[in-house]
């Protein structure tokens, strides 16, 4: 039996929910992790990664020392270097003065739109913070973006636009004072397992009823009272039908619709057409079910709408979060307990880095950089002059990637993130990460983005620093240093801030927008001072249970949920929508529709979990396919298969299985041996700029045994 | 909901109606042992340690479960129930693996529980059930306490990975057909291991670190031996 050396309390790396952990530690060992059963947010439960998946900290290809690659590398001809003795051990110094000096050289020589920052929705609030603020006030560019672009940005446009807000209404533990709750293009019980755990007791203990509409059979749908099968992308017709069949029947809040709404009427008429059968035609889900489906959420006492990725990560992701927000605006489903609009946020602290300033056309607290009074005031509390700030919107993550080249983007800067597994359409990623002319990797291990580097920035994981996370319902927890970090990595914010002093000396700056913060809790000080929502977080008010923005100040208790009186653009805003298709659609040659998604026990691009024990629980990527499907094609369960779009080729195990409809295939995004977006489709949302991950055309054929990276392995997993 | 008023030990004190014995002498800054019984887990009074005396009634009764009567009269520390709880005490060291159940043994030393009463009794002896590679099952360790069986089901999880097997002393935690578990419906939340009181259940991490095995050789057993994912064949 071991005695802990100490038990330190911290938060959760690995998804939004943001679960309070205990790191059991012995010789600087994490051997065990628990969880206080009077957390607020998780009340003791964890999922496999929060409970068994930090051994990633320990792993022997985790990068220590500072790197640069031996061979020099030029744009076009841009090369990976997984191997070590392809790179050379350096000193954080020379580290440091070599990726200054080309930062420099390349902005002095091309300008600020030559500059680029992917920054990190791993990181904490003052990562981000401070590398947002390093791009913005010492390279005068907006093209700072982070991997909310690829989440929830369409969620946030529309929430914006509808309601002036950009995130989850209400605290996700409220579901169990719902009477009703809609779950759509959301996997919750395997992509944020706590808030699963409460919707299961929301149904089994406290008499809510759920209504699941998604393409696949997700494990929720065994807790649902009704199961709207729609084909991927066709959420604008179903939801807009369920609005139809509230008008028509007038189910919908004739009170909260004049007093709290506009434009009510115009929507009115657009949905005339949206009849139950129409949206039958379009999304396969029986007229009977929408009708249904409408008169439970419209009729509930208190009803709540939650949604992942399935809704924005479309070419109509914006449209498709409208559509829902439509619903709880003719209802009046929002601005109490239970009810609401509640986008799931993926990352541990997506909400953060998004509060954080990590976006192209916003500063800290979606102020937006093309306000002047906004830039007036940054320029103000970063010590430049005035006009110094770039009033240009920036570049979108998908954009940045898109726009390198000469006389585009030549330096890129990536803290945490791996464009080379997450971008849409790999292919055409490698032929511009080939094109960079500079590229900083700060992480923890070389992954497939890191490769490409000139120059690599060791990391501490976040078990060896102190900061903040925000969680999906927009509480800011403490974050806390468990070990000393591992070999010479640096936490992220101290990197920013040596390599800030040296690119401030060399563009010769007469003022320091200042870097020499004594820690992470003095950049969450200056941040507090400029994002109003946060004024009132302090590190002392976090150290036992996190606050819920918006804290106005140092005596606000924080927010519960939001919108009980008003939306902040005043009224709720009803925008008409029309149907747009999928970008493409099945045919002849790509006869099923790809739809991809995450797993329980792995993350994103997985340069965690896939140096971690998790990778031995699910060791390779598989094909969900139908058996309708199956048997037409003679695909066995476990055979190869070789999946293939218009824009590449993966070969990975088949699962036969119900969990996904008749025509709809899914492969999950985790492995880079059978990496999914090498066959997603890079159209975007003209508002949002969001990628439609989530539906393109693909075919499917047996293959061999032996084109599979792991010939000998299964996947033996008896779960749903 | 109006208070119930009774009397624990003598002093009096008003709770809620429904409150357990348990309950209402913790309200009073007066702690009754319990062993089974978790503020997270359903209580069933699996293990009886608990027992109080309550004036009118013959048995003893599970202070987790039972709820608190107007005018009830409750006795926490009577002869009678020390005695019993001391022979629970004993009845479990004779069977059961203690060795890592700190609160148990903590109990048997205030209780002056005799571990070698009955040197008759058959152990409970099982080989470690090492089938993940996230948890050790270790059920010579188990008294049987059923939280992991609670959380995983109705009281956290719904994944219903594990229940009893067995009856009369072969009763014990299992799976369905006693398939390994990354067979079963499990998920690998690991909630049974966060409740365990015993260490029956136990991180492999936390198993490989007691053997004696550094971190890196812990990092090197992983199925890949620690190679890196995806590298270009």
């Amino acid at each position: 039996m071991i005695t802990p050396d100490r038990i330190v309390p911290t938060t959760c790396p690995y998804c939004g929910v943001g679960c309070s952990l205990e790191l059991h530690i012995k010789n600087d060992y994490i051997y065990k992790v628990t969880s206080p059963f009077d957390a607020i947010v998780n009340r003791g439960n964890l999922c496999v990664k929060g409970r068994f998946g930090y051994d990633f900290v320990y792993h022997r290809e985790r990068v220590t020392t500072p790197l640069i690659r031996t061979k020099a590398q030029a744009p076009g001809a841009r090369t990976q270097a997984f191997e070590r003795d392809q790179w050379r051990e350096v000193s954080w110094d020379e580290a440091l003065d070599y990726t200054a000096d080309r930062l420099v050289e390349i902005y002095n020589r091309h300008g600020a739109d030559a500059m680029a920052v992917y920054c990190c929705a791993k990181a904490t609030n003052e990562d981000n913070y401070l590398l947002q603020k390093l791009y913005r006030a010492l390279f005068r560019t907006n093209n700072v973006d982070h991997c909310t672009r690829l989440c929830h940005a369409g969620s946030v446009v529309a929430l914006q636009m509808a309601l002036g807000s950009s995130a989850m209404s209400n605290t996700a533990a409220e579901v169990i004072h719902s009477d009703v709750f809609l779950v759509t293009g959301s996997n919750t019980a395997e992509t944020h397992p706590i808030i699963a755990l409460q919707m299961k007791a929301a149904v089994e203990k406290h008499g809510a009823k759920l209504i699941v509409v998604d393409p696949r059979r997700v494990e929720m749908i065994n807790w649902s009272a009704l199961w709207l099968p729609e084909k991927p992308g066709t959420d604008v017709p179903v939801f807009s039908a369920m609005a139809h069949v509230i008008i028509r029947e007038r189910l919908y809040n004739e009170e909260f619709v004049r007093r709290r709404t506009e434009g009510f009427e115009d929507f009115s008429k657009s949905v005339a057409k949206f009849t139950p059968e129409y949206a039958e035609a379009i999304s396969a889900v029986d007229r009977n079910l929408i009708v249904r489906a409408a008169r439970m959420y419209a009729m509930a006492k208190n009803a709540a709408i939650y949604w992942a990725l399935g809704i924005p990560e479309h070419s109509h992701g914006t449209d498709n979060a409208m559509a829902l927000i439509h619903l709880a605006l003719l209802t009046g489903h929002i601005g109490r307990r239970g009810t609401g609009l509640n986008p799931l946020r993926g990352q541990n602290n997506v909400q953060g880095a998004s509060d954080s300033g990590a976006m192209p056309w916003h500063y800290p607290g979606y102020q937006r950089v093309d306000d002047e009074a906004a830039a007036r005031k940054f320029e103000q509390a970063w010590n430049l002059e005035p006009g110094a700030l770039n009033r240009k919107l920036g570049l979108t993550t998908t954009e940045i990637m898109s726009a390198v080249g000469p006389g585009g983007v030549r330096a890129l800067h990536i803290m945490g993130e791996n464009p080379m597994m997450s971008e849409p359409n790999l292919n055409h990623t490698r032929q511009m990460m080939e094109r960079l002319e500079f590229l900083v990797a700060q992480d923890l291990f070389i992954n497939e983005s890191g490769a490409y580097a000139d120059v690599f920035l060791p990391a501490t994981s976040w078990a060896e620093k102190d900061g903040t996370f925000t969680n999906t319902d927009r509480r800011v927890q403490r974050v806390r240093k468990a070990l000393e970090p591992r070999g010479e990595s640096l936490p992220d914010w101290e990197i920013v801030c040596r390599l800030a002093e040296r690119i401030e000396e060399r563009l010769g700056r007469p003022r320091s927008a200042f870097w020499a913060y004594a820690g992470p809790s003095e950049v969450l000080e200056e941040m507090g001072r400029v994002v109003p929502e946060y004024a009132g977080v302090k590190y002392r008010r976090i150290e036992k249970q996190g606050l819920q923005t918006p804290v106005w100040d140092e005596d606000h208790p924080g927010t519960p949920h939001l919108f009980t009186e008003t939306f902040p653009r005043g009224k709720g805003k009803f925008h008409p929508l029309e149907y747009v298709a999928a970008v493409e659609m099945p045919d002849e040659e790509y006869p099923f529709i790809l739809t991809t998604g995450r797993l329980l026990e792995h993350w994103h691009g997985g340069t965690l979990t896939r140096h971690s024990k998790l990778d031995d629980l699910y060791p390779e990527a598989r094909v969900e396919i139908n058996p309708a499907d199956a048997a037409r094609l003679k695909i066995e369960d476990g055979q190869a298969v070789r999946v293939s779009s218009r824009r590449g080729t993966i070969v990975l195990r088949a699962w036969v299985t119900e969990r996904t409809t008749a025509g709809v295939v899914f492969v999950p995004m985790h492995f880079a041996e059978a990496a999914a977006n090498l066959l997603t489709i890079d159209a975007l949302d003209p508002l949002a700029k969001i990628p439609e991950y989530k539906a393109c055309a693909v075919r499917i054929a047996p293959a061999k045994k032996e084109e599979l990276a792991r010939p000998e392995g299964k996947v033996q997993r008896g779960r749903y | 909901m109006p208070d119930v008023k009774l009397t624990i030990d003598g002093e009096p004190v008003a709770v809620p109606t429904g409150t357990t014995i348990l309950k209402a002498a913790e309200h009073l800054g007066r702690s009754i042992p319990t062993i089974c019984y978790h503020d997270h887990c359903t209580a069933n009074g699996l293990c009886r340690i608990c027992v109080v005396e309550v004036s009118g009634v013959g048995p003893l009764v599970p202070a987790c479960l039972t709820p608190v009567n107007e005018g009830m009269k409750v006795t926490t520390a009577s002869a009678r129930a020390e005695r019993s709880r001391r022979t629970i005490l004993e009845m479990l060291a004779s069977a059961v693996d203690l060795s890592e159940a700190p609160e148990i043994q903590k109990f048997i030393g205030e209780y002056r529980a005799q571990g070698a009463r009955f040197p008759e009794a058959q152990r409970r002896e099982y080989p470690v059930l090492d089938d993940n590679p996230m948890y050790i099952r270790d059920y010579s360790k188990c008294i049987l306490c059923w939280r992991c069986v609670q959380v995983c089901a109705a009281d956290a999880q719904f994944t219903y990975a594990i229940n009893f097997t067995g009856r009369g002393f072969e009763t014990g935690i299992g799976t369905f057909f006693d398939k390994p578990m990354p067979e079963t419906t499990c998920v690998f939340c690991g909630q049974c291991v966060g409740v365990c009181p015993t260490g029956a259940l136990k991180p492999k991490r936390e198993s490989l670190l007691e053997q004696g095995l550094r971190p890196d050789e812990i990092i090197e057993a992983t199925r890949g031996g620690g190679n890196r994912r995806g590298k270009p064949r």
